[in-house]
């Protein structure tokens, strides 16, 4: 090859770059590969610091931090099976109310809604993304707390009879209402992904229901739904990984009192909403500090395996069907989800 | 006669009433989806509306008891400082991991090792970012202070960084692979193909990305609260505690005075309007790109 090429100096072709010229683009690649392996760098150092930090309180409380029902700092003991427990209560509420509306949205947008309309709403939709947090939680509290309390009583009265749910005396902040203000906040991601993965439902199956003479909610029942399912379970479990670690909301809505509510209408915590609690007063006394730590490595681990598993589903739902789609969805997460 | 008459079987009124009933239940689905931005848009304007005022925006929050409680002019500085800051660290870092990923990563085991840990980072919790940033930075009191303007910084661009990187690799992977060609051919090294033809062909999509980062990044609390303290001063200095505003409208809400929850209801509004604002912008950049 080198030999039919007329050559400028000895051993090197014209169309050859000199040494010199070649650096900037080392420099480019081997950069940009720096920058990407620094990152990964950085996620394991931060997450080493956290074990070391919380080291302290798993050697003293070992398995009880988890599993012991008993949180009080003024006695140093922390064993935060009431924390755990509201964050796994308040998640749960929020994909029992969440999920089945947001599947909704994303099935009638995708499958029913005239054509006009569907961008403006889609566009609704996800702007409930662009509301941060602690305005969620300003609303929560001041408005929907005071409002709901009243229906509250009456429907803890009413249904007395039903375990943890009924009975007792409902006090404004409660799991509820931290359940409620998840569920609007999961809504716009759940839905977002959902009608990702709706689209990529080939026009075929859809086409072929309705010619065997499907309505269309058959159709859509039986061609839509069991495509989309594994898509959708891993939109759901990624809205279940925002529920779990979402705190200002949770903090300002829940009430923040370390004991196991006996029903819904109860106060409670969550394991994010007590590190933003106790941050403050914690920070003078190193067994608590390291507690909070503790409660931040229990929600990492629990978020990243909620993720782990999710991006499993959105993935495999995809494979083999339509190259590409997978990836898109998760930058569809990334992009429109995580605004707010 | 009779050839006219094949029909289609007539759907059962059972099979229709189904129909009907899934149909509306979804419709119904869909405007309880948009109930709470209706509600918490209404509630917004309401309550912040009657905080708005000229000393509002030109006044610092003060810590009387009584009288005027201020504005929010340092909430609305630090807010900008931190997240002008939180932007630069993180924007040229998302985009640079992006274009390793699509230039040079493609699809080799470290290149999905990175995408898959930037996924990851999406789904950590923004406190958990806030603890990670105190335990590295704060509580070693890196810089001489404890809690630092910059530090928020830090902590907020690491919750940008994943966001701009995932939507910066899209945008770059749509860049046809004919121009890079084209520009290979004609003789340019790799960097320049980068700089003069991949960046410039993607740039509105990466604003579009860089923008709606900045637009989460502006609305988080959590991780400012342990980073870049509490005080209602407004100061120039990174080094020094900031407030903003998100972490002002969480300390207001807690106030047993009116004055001051009112305060966080005309904060919340002001949030809210520049979060929107951003977002459509990025919308509108996205869609001028599109018709290009």
């Amino acid at each position: 090859m080198e030999a039919s090429v007329t050559t400028a100096t000895p051993g090197r072709s014209v169309l050859e770059r000199s040494a010199a010229s070649r650096l900037p683009d080392r420099l480019l690649k081997w950069g940009l590969t720096a920058l990407a392996g620094a990152i990964l760098a950085l996620i394991a150092y931060f997450f080493i610091r956290l074990i070391g930090e919380s080291g302290d309180t798993f050697s003293r409380f070992g398995l009880s931090f988890i599993f012991g029902n008993d949180w009080d700092p003024s006695r140093s003991i922390f064993h935060g099976f009431p924390l755990v427990a509201g964050t796994l209560i308040t998640s749960a509420i929020a994909l029992i109310l969440g999920v089945p509306v947001a599947v909704a949205a994303a099935l009638y947008l995708n499958e029913l809604c005239p054509r006009r309309f569907r961008t403006p709403l889609a566009i609704l939709v996800d702007l409930l993304a662009a509301v941060p947090s602690v305005v969620y939680g300003l609303w929560g509290i001041l408005v929907l707390a005071p409002k709901l309390l009243p229906a509250e009583k009456w429907f803890a009265s009413t249904f007395s009879f039903i375990p943890f749910i009924g009975g007792g005396t409902p006090t404004a902040p409660n799991y509820f209402l931290a359940g409620l203000i998840l569920a609007i906040m999961i809504l716009p991601i759940v839905s977002a992904i959902s009608r990702e993965v709706i689209a990529t439902v080939p026009p075929e199956h859809k086409e072929a229901a309705l010619a065997l003479g499907a309505t269309r909610w058959e159709m859509i029942r039986m061609a839509v739904l069991p495509y989309a399912r594994p898509g959708i379970t891993g939109g759901a479990m990624l809205g279940l990984g925002r529920a779990i670690g979402e705190t200002i909301a949770v903090v300002l809505v829940i009430g923040n009192a370390p004991l196991l509510g006996s029903h819904l209408f109860n106060q409670g915590y969550t394991l994010a909403a007590v590190i933003a609690a106790e941050f403050g007063e914690a920070a003078n006394t190193p067994v608590h500090s390291s507690a909070l730590f503790a409660a931040g490595l229990v929600l990492f681990v629990l978020t990243l395996i909620v993720n782990i598993v999710a991006r499993w589903f959105v993935v495999s739902g995809h494979r083999g069907r339509r190259r590409g789609a997978g990836a898109m969805v998760e930058a569809q997460a990334a992009s429109v989800g995580e605004v707010g | 006669m009779s050839a006219v008459a094949a029909r289609f079987p007539e759907v059962s009124p059972r099979r229709r009433r189904t129909d009907r009933f899934m149909r509306a239940s979804l419709l119904a689905g869909t405007l309880i989806a948009l109930v709470p931005l209706v509600l918490v848009v209404y509630f917004l304007l309401k309550q912040g509306l009657g905080a708005w005022s000229g000393s509002f925006f030109s006044s610092d929050p003060n810590g009387n008891f009584f009288g005027n409680p201020g504005g929010i002019r340092s909430a609305i500085f630090g807010t900008l400082e931190m997240i002008a800051l939180a932007t630069l660290i993180a924007v040229p870092i998302g985009i640079g991991v992006a274009l390793y990923l699509v230039e040079y990563g493609k699809q080799s085991a470290f290149a999905n090792i990175v995408r898959y840990f930037i996924d990851v980072m999406t789904g950590v919790p923004s406190i958990v970012f806030g603890l990670f940033i105190y335990i590295s930075l704060v509580i070693n009191h890196v810089g001489g202070a404890s809690f630092a303007g910059w530090k928020g910084s830090v902590a907020v661009s690491l919750l940008m960084l994943p966001v701009v990187t995932r939507s910066a690799e899209v945008v770059l992977l749509l860049v046809p692979d004919s121009l890079r060609e084209a520009a290979l051919a004609l003789g340019a090294p790799r960097w320049r193909v980068v700089s003069r033809v991949v960046l410039p062909t993607a740039l509105p999509g990466l604003v579009t990305g860089s923008l709606l980062a900045v637009a989460r990044g502006m609305g988080e609390t959590a991780p400012l609260l342990f980073t870049a303290g509490v005080t209602f001063l407004a100061s120039s200095n990174i080094n020094q505690q900031m407030n903003s505003l998100p972490v002002q409208i969480f300390n207001d809400i807690t106030s047993p005075r009116q004055a001051v929850v009112d305060r966080a209801w005309g904060a919340a509004l002001a949030l809210v309007a520049i979060i929107l604002v951003l977002n459509l912008v990025a919308r509108f950049v996205s869609r001028r790109s599109r018709m290009a």
